[in-house]
């Protein structure tokens, strides 16, 4: 049918097809990986390619936050708070070791040990900083994902279910840290096994 | 440019100052100056405005914390024991007080000449920690003096705009001291070591037997 010019899809497909070839970034960076965000936009690597290169200025008309560096804890409840003000669908993609866990900066005192403990975050990249081609990855991977995503049924995006809240506490500035550290309803530590210490030797 | 040239003359033109020639030992042998409070901005536009000086550029501003310490040395007193007179090994404790102190690097850009070295002190490193400003005299110190003023806790009287620069204005803490003790969030460390792994090992037992508990109490 297709030589005769007609096309058959499901409405998934193409609804689907729509949102990944359309995502629009928030126009934000935060340290050094935004350099190399910049970069993945420009003629060399082209991010217009997958339909990225409308980086909006407000985050009323953004996709996708790509978190492009060290998030200091005073920036934390700001990049909260774009977070919340993006309209569904979005996506998030945690860009370099400082976005993911804080990075160099881990033990720091005025470093977040990475921004998912604040909001869910789809996409993580490694690197410090990471090249353009690992940005590039990631966006292919967030399009596969969204590619993937069910419109209906238990595991349909949260976007279209309505009891899923897309909005996240802003953290407050407290005397010693941030109130509270982390959100616990989004992040939870992850039980490590840390190899040769006293735990590992206990558990056994 | 010889650094104690440059305090005699000072200690000639500003009447009363009292300077203390700091004594660098290491090979790179850049000694300081350290100024009294009550002189400071004497000195400090004196060495801004005098022809042969005019240090008219400050590059740097930067905060030392030196936490009190207290020195034991042995020493040997003849002391009268059981009628006898016997040389006597004593240990000696002596405490020196803590205090915070600001280096202030200055350059001539005028002359082509610098840098040199001044030093303030604070009385001591917790009730008073003041310290009058530099920034009427070299405007370049006045992001600095407010991060040392965030970060060491120094207050520079006279500073125009002295809020905290790198923090927020509720945080308590001045995160550069030595004592300063950061936010315990060890929980999550997935290359730790040293400390910080015992610290990420303490949070990782209690977060089993956390789940033990839980586990046991269903």
């Amino acid at each position: 049918m297709s030589k005769q010019g007609i096309v058959t899809t499901t409405l998934q497909e193409l609804y689907n097809w729509g949102r990944r070839s359309s995502l629009w970034p928030l126009n934000f960076g935060l340290a050094c990986c935004a350099i190399e965000m910049i970069a993945t936009t420009m003629a060399r690597y082209d991010m217009a390619r997958f339909g990225a290169e409308v980086f909006r200025p407000s985050p009323r008309q953004a996709d996708l936050m790509i978190v492009a560096g060290t998030v200091t804890k005073k920036m934390a409840p700001q990049v909260v708070r774009l977070y919340n003000q993006m309209p569904e669908p979005k996506y998030v993609i945690a860009m370099g070791a400082c976005a993911i866990s804080g990075g160099p900066f881990k033990q720091g005192y005025n470093v977040l040990k990475g921004i998912d403990r604040y909001f869910p975050v789809d996409i993580y990249i490694p690197g410090c900083p990471p090249r353009p081609e690992a940005l590039l990855d990631a966006f292919m991977s967030l399009q596969k994902m969204i590619d993937a995503q069910q419109l209906t049924g238990p595991n349909r995006p949260r976007h279209l279910n309505a009891d899923a809240k897309s909005e996240f506490l802003v953290p407050e500035f407290g005397q010693h840290d941030l109130e509270p550290a982390q959100n616990s309803t989004v992040w939870k530590a992850p039980l490590v096994q840390i190899s040769g210490t006293e735990t590992d030797k206990s558990a056994k | 440019m010889n650094l104690e040239n440059i305090k005699s003359e000072i200690e000639a033109n500003v009447p009363g100052c009292q300077l203390e020639f700091v004594l660098n030992p290491s090979p790179s042998a850049q000694h300081s100056l350290r100024l009294d409070h009550a002189h400071a901005i004497a000195v400090a536009t004196y060495l801004r405005d005098a022809a042969d000086l005019r240090f008219d550029f400050c590059s740097n501003v930067t905060g030392i914390d030196w936490p009190a310490k207290e020195l034991t040395e042995k020493v040997k007193v003849k002391k009268l024991v059981d009628g006898e007179e016997k040389e006597v090994e004593e240990v000696r404790k002596t405490t020196i007080p803590g205090t915070l102190e600001v280096v202030y690097h200055l350059f001539s850009v005028e002359k082509k000449h610098g840098p040199i070295t001044l030093r303030m002190s604070t009385k001591d490193r917790e009730s008073d920690v003041h310290m009058p400003s530099l920034t009427p005299v070299w405007r370049s110190a006045e992001f600095q003096e407010r991060e040392i003023f965030d970060l060491f806790g120094v207050v520079f009287d006279g500073h125009p705009d002295l809020r905290r620069l790198l923090m927020w204005p509720d945080f308590i803490d001045h995160p550069m001291r030595r004592d300063y003790v950061a936010p315990d969030d060890f929980e999550y460390e997935p290359t730790a070591h040293d400390d910080v792994l015992q610290r990420a090992n303490q949070h990782q037992s209690e977060a089993i037997a956390k789940l033990t508990s839980e586990a046991e109490g269903k």
